[in-house]
Protein backbone atom coordinates (compact mmCIF):
# COMPACT_ATOMS: atom_id res chain seq x y z
CA UNK A 1 0.00 0.00 0.00
CA UNK A 2 1.38 3.34 -1.03
CA UNK A 3 1.53 6.32 1.29
CA UNK A 4 -1.65 8.20 1.84
CA UNK A 5 -2.26 11.83 1.12
CA UNK A 6 -3.60 14.19 3.71
CA UNK A 7 -6.52 15.98 2.16
CA UNK A 8 -8.83 18.67 3.46
CA UNK A 9 -11.68 20.43 1.73
CA UNK A 10 -12.93 23.58 3.40
CA UNK A 11 -15.59 26.10 2.45
CA UNK A 12 -16.14 29.40 4.26
CA UNK A 13 -18.94 27.86 6.28
CA UNK A 14 -17.33 24.62 7.34
CA UNK A 15 -14.79 21.91 6.82
CA UNK A 16 -16.26 19.27 4.51
CA UNK A 17 -13.51 16.72 4.52
CA UNK A 18 -10.33 16.11 6.41
CA UNK A 19 -8.36 12.92 6.46
CA UNK A 20 -6.05 10.54 4.67
CA UNK A 21 -6.95 9.47 1.14
CA UNK A 22 -5.37 7.67 -1.80
CA UNK A 23 -5.93 10.22 -4.55
CA UNK A 24 -7.77 13.45 -5.27
CA UNK A 25 -8.74 14.77 -8.71
CA UNK A 26 -9.56 18.45 -8.92
CA UNK A 27 -10.43 20.95 -11.66
CA UNK A 28 -7.69 23.59 -11.95
CA UNK A 29 -8.17 26.70 -14.08
CA UNK A 30 -5.51 25.44 -16.44
CA UNK A 31 -6.63 21.83 -16.51
CA UNK A 32 -7.72 19.03 -14.26
CA UNK A 33 -5.08 17.47 -12.10
CA UNK A 34 -4.72 14.49 -9.83
CA UNK A 35 -2.79 14.51 -6.60
CA UNK A 36 -1.16 11.51 -4.97
CA UNK A 37 0.94 11.37 -1.84
CA UNK A 38 4.34 12.99 -2.29
CA UNK A 39 3.19 15.41 -4.99
CA UNK A 40 5.50 18.34 -5.68
CA UNK A 41 4.50 21.63 -4.02
CA UNK A 42 1.99 23.30 -6.25
CA UNK A 43 -0.76 25.85 -6.08
CA UNK A 44 -3.57 26.70 -8.43
CA UNK A 45 -6.88 28.47 -8.66
CA UNK A 46 -9.93 26.33 -9.31
CA UNK A 47 -12.71 26.56 -11.83
CA UNK A 48 -16.21 25.17 -11.44
CA UNK A 49 -16.22 21.41 -11.45
CA UNK A 50 -16.04 18.21 -9.49
CA UNK A 51 -13.52 17.13 -6.94
CA UNK A 52 -13.16 13.36 -6.79
CA UNK A 53 -11.74 11.86 -3.63
CA UNK A 54 -10.58 8.26 -4.03
CA UNK A 55 -9.99 6.24 -0.94
CA UNK A 56 -9.88 2.46 -0.38
CA UNK A 57 -11.54 1.82 -3.72
CA UNK A 58 -14.43 4.18 -2.96
CA UNK A 59 -15.12 7.57 -4.45
CA UNK A 60 -16.53 10.71 -2.92
CA UNK A 61 -17.71 13.49 -5.20
CA UNK A 62 -17.91 17.17 -4.39
CA UNK A 63 -19.12 19.99 -6.56
CA UNK A 64 -16.90 23.04 -6.09
CA UNK A 65 -16.98 26.55 -7.44
CA UNK A 66 -14.08 28.97 -7.22
CA UNK A 67 -11.25 28.83 -4.77
CA UNK A 68 -7.74 27.45 -4.51
CA UNK A 69 -5.88 24.23 -4.18
CA UNK A 70 -2.62 24.13 -2.31
CA UNK A 71 -0.34 21.12 -2.38
CA UNK A 72 2.46 21.27 0.14
CA UNK A 73 4.54 18.82 2.09
CA UNK A 74 1.69 18.56 4.58
CA UNK A 75 -0.85 17.51 1.96
CA UNK A 76 -3.54 18.94 -0.23
CA UNK A 77 -5.83 21.72 0.92
CA UNK A 78 -8.73 22.92 -1.17
CA UNK A 79 -10.21 26.25 -0.17
CA UNK A 80 -13.45 26.41 -2.12
CA UNK A 81 -15.78 29.36 -2.25
CA UNK A 82 -18.69 26.98 -2.56
CA UNK A 83 -18.58 23.25 -2.05
CA UNK A 84 -21.32 20.63 -1.78
CA UNK A 85 -21.27 16.89 -1.43
CA UNK A 86 -22.69 15.23 -4.54
CA UNK A 87 -22.25 11.51 -4.03
CA UNK A 88 -20.89 9.58 -1.07
CA UNK B 1 -44.95 54.92 52.32
CA UNK B 2 -46.45 53.42 49.19
CA UNK B 3 -49.95 52.08 49.47
CA UNK B 4 -50.56 48.34 49.39
CA UNK B 5 -52.12 48.55 45.95
CA UNK B 6 -49.10 50.40 44.59
CA UNK B 7 -46.80 47.77 46.00
CA UNK B 8 -48.89 44.97 44.52
CA UNK B 9 -48.66 46.62 41.14
CA UNK B 10 -44.93 47.05 41.53
CA UNK B 11 -44.45 43.36 42.33
CA UNK B 12 -46.62 42.45 39.36
CA UNK B 13 -44.55 44.57 37.02
CA UNK B 14 -41.25 43.16 38.26
CA UNK B 15 -42.65 39.65 37.77
CA UNK B 16 -43.63 40.49 34.20
CA UNK B 17 -40.14 41.87 33.54
CA UNK B 18 -38.60 38.74 34.98
CA UNK B 19 -40.63 36.61 32.59
CA UNK B 20 -39.30 38.63 29.66
CA UNK B 21 -35.67 38.46 30.75
CA UNK B 22 -36.01 34.74 31.43
CA UNK B 23 -37.42 34.16 27.94
CA UNK B 24 -34.67 36.28 26.38
CA UNK B 25 -32.05 34.32 28.27
CA UNK B 26 -33.35 31.04 26.96
CA UNK B 27 -33.62 32.30 23.40
CA UNK B 28 -30.06 33.66 23.60
CA UNK B 29 -28.81 30.33 24.94
CA UNK B 30 -30.38 28.46 22.05
CA UNK B 31 -29.06 30.91 19.47
CA UNK B 32 -25.65 30.97 21.11
CA UNK B 33 -25.15 27.30 20.39
CA UNK B 34 -25.87 27.80 16.71
CA UNK B 35 -23.73 30.94 16.47
CA UNK B 36 -20.88 29.18 18.23
CA UNK B 37 -21.08 26.24 15.83
CA UNK B 38 -21.05 28.62 12.88
CA UNK B 39 -18.06 30.52 14.23
CA UNK B 40 -16.15 27.33 14.95
CA UNK B 41 -16.85 25.67 11.62
CA UNK B 42 -15.75 28.79 9.76
CA UNK B 43 -12.45 28.83 11.57
CA UNK B 44 -10.58 26.15 9.54
CA UNK B 45 -11.14 28.09 6.32
CA UNK B 46 -9.83 31.33 7.76
CA UNK B 47 -6.85 29.57 9.30
CA UNK B 48 -5.92 27.72 6.13
CA UNK B 49 -6.34 30.90 4.15
CA UNK B 50 -3.98 32.71 6.51
CA UNK B 51 -1.35 29.99 6.27
CA UNK B 52 -1.59 29.88 2.48
CA UNK B 53 -1.10 33.63 2.32
CA UNK B 54 1.79 33.52 4.76
CA UNK B 55 3.26 30.87 2.52
CA UNK B 56 2.86 32.96 -0.60
CA UNK B 57 4.03 36.16 1.04
CA UNK B 58 7.41 34.62 1.73
CA UNK B 59 7.93 34.13 -1.97
CA UNK B 60 6.63 37.48 -3.17
CA UNK B 61 8.43 40.58 -2.04
CA UNK B 62 9.64 43.95 -3.17
CA UNK B 63 8.17 45.62 -6.21
CA UNK B 64 6.10 42.68 -7.41
CA UNK B 65 4.12 42.36 -4.17
CA UNK B 66 0.45 43.32 -4.54
CA UNK B 67 -0.44 46.47 -2.64
CA UNK B 68 -3.09 44.74 -0.56
CA UNK B 69 -0.27 42.75 0.95
CA UNK B 70 2.52 45.30 1.04
CA UNK B 71 0.47 48.42 1.75
CA UNK B 72 1.04 51.84 0.26
CA UNK B 73 4.19 52.38 2.22
CA UNK B 74 2.53 55.18 4.15
CA UNK B 75 0.81 55.13 7.52
CA UNK B 76 -1.19 58.33 7.47
CA UNK B 77 -4.81 57.64 6.58
CA UNK B 78 -6.54 55.00 8.62
CA UNK B 79 -9.93 53.38 8.20
CA UNK B 80 -11.45 51.56 11.14
CA UNK B 81 -14.19 49.03 10.55
CA UNK B 82 -16.16 48.89 13.79
CA UNK B 83 -18.46 45.91 14.04
CA UNK B 84 -21.07 45.48 16.75
CA UNK B 85 -24.54 43.98 16.88
CA UNK B 86 -27.74 45.67 15.80
CA UNK B 87 -29.46 45.10 19.09
CA UNK B 88 -28.70 45.78 22.69
CA UNK B 89 -29.63 44.16 25.99
CA UNK B 90 -26.37 42.31 26.06
CA UNK B 91 -24.58 43.87 29.01
CA UNK B 92 -21.35 45.61 28.15
CA UNK B 93 -20.86 43.78 24.87
CA UNK B 94 -21.32 46.66 22.43
CA UNK B 95 -19.98 49.27 24.82
CA UNK B 96 -16.68 47.45 25.17
CA UNK B 97 -16.26 47.28 21.39
CA UNK B 98 -17.09 50.96 21.03
CA UNK B 99 -14.75 51.83 23.87
CA UNK B 100 -11.91 49.96 22.17
CA UNK B 101 -12.74 51.81 18.95
CA UNK B 102 -12.73 55.18 20.72
CA UNK B 103 -9.39 54.47 22.34
CA UNK B 104 -7.98 53.49 18.99
CA UNK B 105 -9.38 56.64 17.36
CA UNK B 106 -7.95 58.95 19.99
CA UNK B 107 -4.55 57.30 20.00
CA UNK B 108 -4.40 57.52 16.19
CA UNK B 109 -5.52 61.15 16.27
CA UNK B 110 -2.99 61.95 18.95
CA UNK B 111 -0.34 60.58 16.60
CA UNK B 112 -1.58 63.01 13.95
CA UNK B 113 -3.24 60.44 11.68
CA UNK B 114 -6.45 60.82 9.74
CA UNK B 115 -9.19 58.45 10.80
CA UNK B 116 -12.33 57.42 8.97
CA UNK B 117 -14.92 54.94 10.18
CA UNK B 118 -17.00 52.26 8.57
CA UNK B 119 -19.55 51.00 11.04
CA UNK B 120 -21.34 47.69 10.96
CA UNK B 121 -24.25 47.30 13.36
CA UNK B 122 -26.76 49.83 14.62
CA UNK B 123 -25.22 50.00 18.08
CA UNK B 124 -21.84 51.06 16.75
CA UNK B 125 -23.50 53.75 14.68
CA UNK B 126 -25.60 55.07 17.54
CA UNK B 127 -22.75 55.19 20.01
CA UNK B 128 -20.08 56.52 17.69
CA UNK B 129 -22.33 59.16 16.16
CA UNK B 130 -22.18 61.22 19.32
CA UNK B 131 -18.49 62.01 19.17
CA UNK B 132 -17.31 60.95 15.75
CA UNK B 133 -20.21 61.64 13.40
CA UNK B 134 -17.92 63.49 11.00
CA UNK B 135 -15.67 60.47 10.56
CA UNK B 136 -18.30 57.88 9.67
CA UNK B 137 -18.23 57.29 5.94
CA UNK B 138 -20.45 54.25 5.70
CA UNK B 139 -22.93 52.28 7.73
CA UNK B 140 -24.07 48.69 7.30
CA UNK B 141 -26.62 46.77 9.29
CA UNK B 142 -25.24 43.63 10.86
CA UNK B 143 -28.47 41.77 10.14
CA UNK B 144 -30.08 38.92 12.03
CA UNK B 145 -27.30 36.47 11.32
CA UNK B 146 -23.93 37.23 9.76
CA UNK B 147 -24.10 36.89 6.01
CA UNK B 148 -21.43 36.69 3.39
CA UNK B 149 -23.24 39.50 1.57
CA UNK B 150 -22.56 42.08 4.25
CA UNK B 151 -18.95 40.95 4.60
CA UNK B 152 -18.59 41.16 0.83
CA UNK B 153 -20.13 44.64 0.72
CA UNK B 154 -17.78 45.92 3.41
CA UNK B 155 -14.80 44.27 1.74
CA UNK B 156 -15.71 45.77 -1.63
CA UNK B 157 -16.04 49.21 -0.13
CA UNK B 158 -12.72 48.92 1.68
CA UNK B 159 -10.97 47.60 -1.41
CA UNK B 160 -12.43 50.39 -3.53
CA UNK B 161 -11.18 53.00 -1.06
CA UNK B 162 -7.78 51.40 -1.01
CA UNK B 163 -7.54 51.06 -4.78
CA UNK B 164 -8.51 54.71 -5.13
CA UNK B 165 -5.56 55.54 -2.93
CA UNK B 166 -7.68 57.12 -0.22
CA UNK B 167 -6.45 55.01 2.67
CA UNK B 168 -3.19 53.49 3.80
CA UNK B 169 -4.18 51.21 6.66
CA UNK B 170 -7.44 49.40 7.32
CA UNK B 171 -8.12 47.66 10.58
CA UNK B 172 -11.21 46.36 12.27
CA UNK B 173 -12.55 46.46 15.79
CA UNK B 174 -14.70 43.53 16.88
CA UNK B 175 -15.23 41.24 19.78
CA UNK B 176 -13.14 38.11 19.84
CA UNK B 177 -15.06 35.17 21.21
CA UNK B 178 -12.88 33.47 23.78
CA UNK B 179 -15.51 31.64 25.72
CA UNK B 180 -19.09 32.03 26.83
CA UNK B 181 -17.98 34.15 29.76
CA UNK B 182 -15.22 36.07 28.05
CA UNK B 183 -15.36 38.17 24.92
CA UNK B 184 -12.49 40.51 24.28
CA UNK B 185 -12.82 43.61 22.17
CA UNK B 186 -9.84 43.53 19.84
CA UNK B 187 -8.33 45.31 16.89
CA UNK B 188 -7.20 43.40 13.81
CA UNK B 189 -5.33 44.85 10.89
CA UNK B 190 -6.75 43.97 7.47
CA UNK B 191 -4.68 46.01 5.02
CA UNK B 192 -1.78 45.63 4.62
CA UNK B 193 -2.47 41.96 5.27
CA UNK B 194 -0.80 40.85 8.43
CA UNK B 195 1.41 37.88 7.86
CA UNK B 196 2.18 35.82 10.89
CA UNK B 197 5.86 36.58 11.39
CA UNK B 198 6.39 33.51 13.50
CA UNK B 199 4.91 31.13 10.94
CA UNK B 200 7.42 28.36 10.48
CA UNK B 201 8.92 28.41 7.00
CA UNK B 202 7.63 25.45 5.06
CA UNK B 203 10.25 22.90 4.26
CA UNK B 204 9.97 22.08 0.59
CA UNK B 205 12.85 19.64 0.69
CA UNK B 206 14.54 21.42 -2.17
CA UNK B 207 11.43 21.41 -4.37
CA UNK B 208 10.15 24.58 -5.96
CA UNK B 209 6.57 25.70 -5.57
CA UNK B 210 4.71 25.74 -8.84
CA UNK B 211 1.93 28.18 -9.48
CA UNK B 212 -0.95 28.01 -11.93
CA UNK B 213 -1.51 30.56 -13.41
CA UNK B 214 1.16 32.74 -11.74
CA UNK B 215 2.07 33.62 -8.20
CA UNK B 216 0.88 37.20 -8.62
CA UNK B 217 -2.39 36.18 -10.24
CA UNK B 218 -3.18 33.83 -7.39
CA UNK B 219 -2.34 36.43 -4.77
CA UNK B 220 -4.44 38.98 -6.56
CA UNK B 221 -7.57 36.86 -6.28
CA UNK B 222 -6.67 35.47 -2.90
CA UNK B 223 -6.11 38.74 -1.04
CA UNK B 224 -9.53 40.33 -1.63
CA UNK B 225 -11.06 36.97 -0.82
CA UNK B 226 -9.08 36.88 2.40
CA UNK B 227 -10.40 40.30 3.32
CA UNK B 228 -13.98 39.13 2.97
CA UNK B 229 -13.26 36.00 4.97
CA UNK B 230 -11.58 37.94 7.76
CA UNK B 231 -14.57 40.26 7.98
CA UNK B 232 -17.00 37.38 7.82
CA UNK B 233 -15.30 35.41 10.55
CA UNK B 234 -15.09 38.52 12.73
CA UNK B 235 -18.82 38.98 12.27
CA UNK B 236 -19.44 35.36 13.19
CA UNK B 237 -17.39 35.78 16.34
CA UNK B 238 -19.28 38.95 17.13
CA UNK B 239 -22.55 37.12 16.77
CA UNK B 240 -21.50 34.31 19.09
CA UNK B 241 -20.13 36.84 21.58
CA UNK B 242 -23.32 38.84 21.42
CA UNK B 243 -25.52 35.91 22.33
CA UNK B 244 -23.14 34.84 25.07
CA UNK B 245 -23.14 38.35 26.52
CA UNK B 246 -26.90 38.58 26.20
CA UNK B 247 -27.38 35.25 27.89
CA UNK B 248 -25.20 36.31 30.82
CA UNK B 249 -26.83 39.72 31.05
CA UNK B 250 -30.32 38.26 30.98
CA UNK B 251 -29.39 35.63 33.53
CA UNK B 252 -28.25 38.40 35.86
CA UNK B 253 -31.38 40.39 35.15
CA UNK B 254 -33.58 37.41 35.95
CA UNK B 255 -31.75 36.85 39.21
CA UNK B 256 -31.94 40.53 40.13
CA UNK B 257 -35.65 40.53 39.40
CA UNK B 258 -36.00 37.49 41.68
CA UNK B 259 -34.18 39.29 44.50
CA UNK B 260 -36.31 42.35 43.94
CA UNK B 261 -39.52 40.34 44.06
CA UNK B 262 -38.42 38.72 47.30
CA UNK B 263 -37.63 42.01 49.00
CA UNK B 264 -40.74 43.72 47.68
CA UNK B 265 -42.92 40.82 48.84
CA UNK B 266 -41.35 40.99 52.29
CA UNK B 267 -41.97 44.71 52.43
CA UNK B 268 -45.52 44.21 51.19
CA UNK B 269 -46.28 41.59 53.84
CA UNK B 270 -44.78 43.71 56.61
CA UNK B 271 -46.80 46.72 55.57
CA UNK B 272 -49.96 44.66 55.36
CA UNK B 273 -49.31 43.17 58.80
CA UNK B 274 -48.59 46.62 60.23
CA UNK B 275 -51.84 47.89 58.83
CA UNK B 276 -53.82 44.98 60.30
CA UNK B 277 -52.19 45.54 63.67
CA UNK B 278 -52.98 49.23 63.49
CA UNK B 279 -56.63 48.53 62.67
CA UNK B 280 -56.88 46.04 65.56
CA UNK B 281 -55.43 48.56 67.98
CA UNK B 282 -57.91 51.12 66.77
CA UNK B 283 -60.84 48.75 67.26
CA UNK B 284 -59.68 47.62 70.70
CA UNK B 285 -58.96 51.09 71.98
CA UNK B 286 -62.28 52.21 70.53
CA UNK B 287 -64.06 49.40 72.39
CA UNK B 288 -62.22 50.20 75.61
CA UNK B 289 -63.25 53.82 75.40
CA UNK B 290 -66.88 52.79 75.42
Amino acid sequence: MADKLHFSLVSPERELYSGLVDQVDAPGTEGDFGVLAGHAPFMTTLREGQVVVRNDGGETLYEVRGGFADVSATGLTILAEHAVLVAP
Amino acid sequence: MASLKEMRNRIGSVKATQKITKAMQMVAAAKLRRAQDAAQSARPYAERMASVIANLAQGVSGESAPRLLAGTGADQRHVLVVATSDRGLAGGFNTSIVRAARERISSLRAAGKDVKLIVVGKKARDQLRRLHADKIIEFYEAGGSPSMDVAQAVADRVTALFEAGEVDVVSMVYSRFQSVVSQVASVKQLIPAEVAADAPPIDLKGAVYEYEPSEEAILETLLPRNLTIQLFSAMLENQAGFYAAQMTAMDNATRNAGDMIASLTLQYNRTRQAQITKELIEIISGAEAI
